[in-house]
């Protein structure tokens, strides 16, 4: 062996090592600051036109179809480009509170503890609302099931445990409902329509609130979880007698009969993108937008409903992201809504709209409130 | 030479650098499961409750599916694995051969994911009918096959574990079989042995210790098999002696709820059901390296391991 390959021989033997070194480095230094390649230190003050901006965000999977429509188009129109990254709204949470990314997103508010970790006020902007649909599968009846409240907790309590049963079939006149037991299918992994699902039970059910609770997965008391949407989908589909809870889009895409709740006014209400948006007419919207849209007052509202919110911090300390990150986010709740229904996503109302105008109006870098109109 | 002296050491720090890498996974990983190792302690692995609600963590029911689906899993997938190897070197036509072990190896090169979703369109419903339905029929008196069919279950998880295990088990055993000196064999068949005999008393014994290490690697797989598993077992957190019954295992525990765990005590009680999958992993290797010490001992002919 010449000396040259020995020692291009020994360096590959050292690689490894190297990497270690590298692995080891990085969990000692913690997490990079959230400069991205593509916005450099120059371009906080002046950003040549023609230049492209990179935003990133990371969070809820949810609202994900939408967002990647959205911003596609908005990058059409803008020099802004947005990479965003749907790991989830607990990771979308902590990246944000870590502030590896310039924005988060989440299906659920952050809760008292998680709003205490971040290093700043972090602002909640609705960007659309979604509804969650009762999938059920019965032979024989691809429609029109009704339930209420009540039936449905007692079910995914496991109290109700026949299709045949007398609350239910007296709901149902006329309708033949067979005798299957009723398999309970929920979602396995932790997910924003989980928590949606579990904020309605708990708010039409003492009982569901005390024993399981409200969270993006819980104790649940039921037969099967199912892998996401799609794997809750199957398992419905494929098991007669099965119950389970996906969002609209993917009941109406697979073509899987859904349910009529009854609303808190007392209608029957199936699952549309109205009814979704009519949601947040029938409940007291606060300014902070921080509200759960289940189970509201309005007579055309359907019951299991929320928003999904985008996660920005109220003072930005880049100028040039910050002021593409409130023209993207104003441009959103206006322009970008129209992109929604097709993909099954209801628009915000223009109540939310308005109160929503105003948080991003409070946006500010340097005491400056970065939204120019 | 120089040479001589800066090769073993460079060497000596590669070998080096895995340990310290493995170290320091185990050293992050006890960092972040601290807050769940003092609140619940020892009764993390007896505990049968996992509520994020009211954040108490019990991790006993994912350790028992694990369990339950990998020996399953082996029980289905070893006969198997050793007969096609048997097959595959000692008696099948050469091109015939050649053919299937292509096939077995391509069977290991499919992404798991596939394995889940071809697990839950295709396996469950047969799982579901007939061979719930058989099972349940004719030996419904026993518990193991009691509770409602519905498909998804620990005998699906176990079932697609078996199919993915195999071409890894069927491969290591056809080498392992092929390295048996043909010296071996053909001594027993001037004997009078016939082809029967001389794979059951030359081939196997010769070969036993490297089966064994061979099972071992199976068993290693289908413990950390995560998303095809996640997508059959059913995911319920629950205990039951039923196969039918819908289960839990560690991966496939970590892969549901890791993403939208909120709280730190949460994400910590997930990694902390990783360092328990950890110490399994490292329990079961001990295990296979003293069942291969004492198979090999005094065998003649031992194959190092």
């Amino acid at each position: 062996m010449t000396n040259t390959r020995k020692r291009i021989f020994i360096g590959i033997l050292l690689l490894p090592l190297l990497a270690a070194i590298l692995v080891a480095f990085a969990c000692s230094s913690g997490s990079p600051s959230g400069t991205l390649p593509g916005v450099t230190t120059s371009g906080q003050t002046t950003t040549p036109s023609g230049a492209r901006i990179n935003l990133t965000g990371a969070g809820a999977t949810f609202p994900y179809p939408l967002y990647s429509k959205m911003f596609s188009e908005y990058s059409k129109i803008s020099n802004v480009d947005v990479n965003y990254q749907s790991i989830g709204s607990g990771g979308g949470i902590r990246q944000i509170t870590e502030k590896t990314v310039d924005f988060g997103a989440s299906d659920g508010i952050m809760t008292d503890a998680q709003s205490a970790a971040a290093p700043a006020k972090l602002l909640h902007i609705p960007m659309t609302s979604g509804a969650v649909a009762v999938v059920y599968n019965l032979p024989g009846l691809s429609t029109g099931l009704k339930l209420t409240a009540d039936i449905l907790a007692d079910i995914y309590l496991k109290k109700l445990t026949k299709w045949n049963d007398s609350r239910i079939t007296a709901l149902n006149p006329g309708v033949n409902i067979p005798a299957n037991d009723i398999a309970v299918v929920h979602r396995s992994d932790g997910s924003g329509t989980t928590f949606i699902f579990t904020n309605y039970l708990s708010k039409v059910s003492q009982e569901w609130k005390d024993k399981v609770g409200n969270a993006t997965s819980v104790k649940w008391p039921g037969d099967i979880g199912g892998q996401g949407n799609e794997g809750v989908a199957g398992q419905v589909k494929q098991i007669a007698g099965a119950i389970g809870y996906v969002e609209l889009a993917y009941a109406t895409q697979n073509n899987i009969p859904f349910a009529s709740l009854k609303n808190k006014s007392g209608n029957f209400v199936a699952p549309s993108i109205e009814a979704t948006t009519a949601t947040a007419q029938g409940v007291e919207l606060p300014d902070d937008m921080k509200v759960m849209l289940t189970d509201s007052a309005n007579p055309a509202a359907y019951p299991i409903s929320g928003f999904t919110w985008i996660l920005a911090y109220q003072v930005q300390t880049d100028q040039v992201k910050g002021k593409a990150l409130v023209d993207l986010l104003w441009w959103s709740i206006h322009d970008g809504q129209k992109y929604g229904p097709p993909l099954l996503y209801a628009s915000l109302s223009a109540d939310a709209v308005k109160k929503t105008e105003a948080l991003i109006k409070s946006i500010t870098y340097q005491g400056q409130p970065l939204l120019d109109r | 030479m120089r040479g001589d002296a800066v090769f073993p050491a460079v060497t000596f720090l590669a070998a080096l650098a895995i340990i310290a890498l493995m170290l320091l996974i185990v050293y992050q990983m006890t960092i972040v499961a601290l807050p769940s190792l003092e609140r619940f302690g020892a009764g993390f692995l007896t505990g049968t409750t996992w509520d994020a609600v009211t954040e108490e963590f019990g991790a006993l029911p994912a350790i028992f599916g694990t369990i339950v689906t990998s020996l399953l899993a082996l029980l289905i997938a070893v006969p198997l694995s050793i007969g096609a190897a048997i097959f595959l070197t000692e008696l099948a036509p050469s091109p015939v051969g050649n053919v299937v072990s292509f096939l077995v190896e391509l069977l290991a090169a499919i992404p798991s994911v596939v394995y889940g979703i071809w697990g839950l369109f295709v396996l469950v419903p047969l799982v579901r009918d007939p061979l719930q339905r058989v099972l349940g029929d004719y030996l419904g008196f026993l518990p193991l096959f009691q509770g409602p069919r519905f498909g998804v279950g620990v005998l699906s998880a176990g079932i697609i574990l078996a199919i993915m295990i195999l071409p890894l088990v069927t491969a290591t055993t056809r080498d392992i079989i092929r390295m048996v000196p043909s010296t071996q064999k053909e001594a027993m068949l001037a004997l009078g042995a016939t082809k029967w005999e001389t794979i059951w008393r030359a081939v196997l014994p010769y070969g036993r210790s490297g089966i064994v290490g061979a099972i071992i690697l199976g068993l290693g797989r289908a413990l950390g098999e995560t998303m095809a598993v996640t997508m059959v077992i059913g995911n319920a957190f629950k205990i039951s002696p039923s196969l039918f019954a819908p289960g839990q295992t560690m991966a496939s525990q970590i892969a549901s709820e890791f993403a939208e765990a909120t709280s730190d005590l949460y994400i910590s009680a997930l990694i902390e059901i990783g360092l328990v999958l950890l110490g399994i992993s490292l329990l079961v290797n001990i295990m296979a390296r003293l069942l291969v010490w004492r198979a090999t001992r005094g065998v003649g002919g031992r194959l190092k391991t």
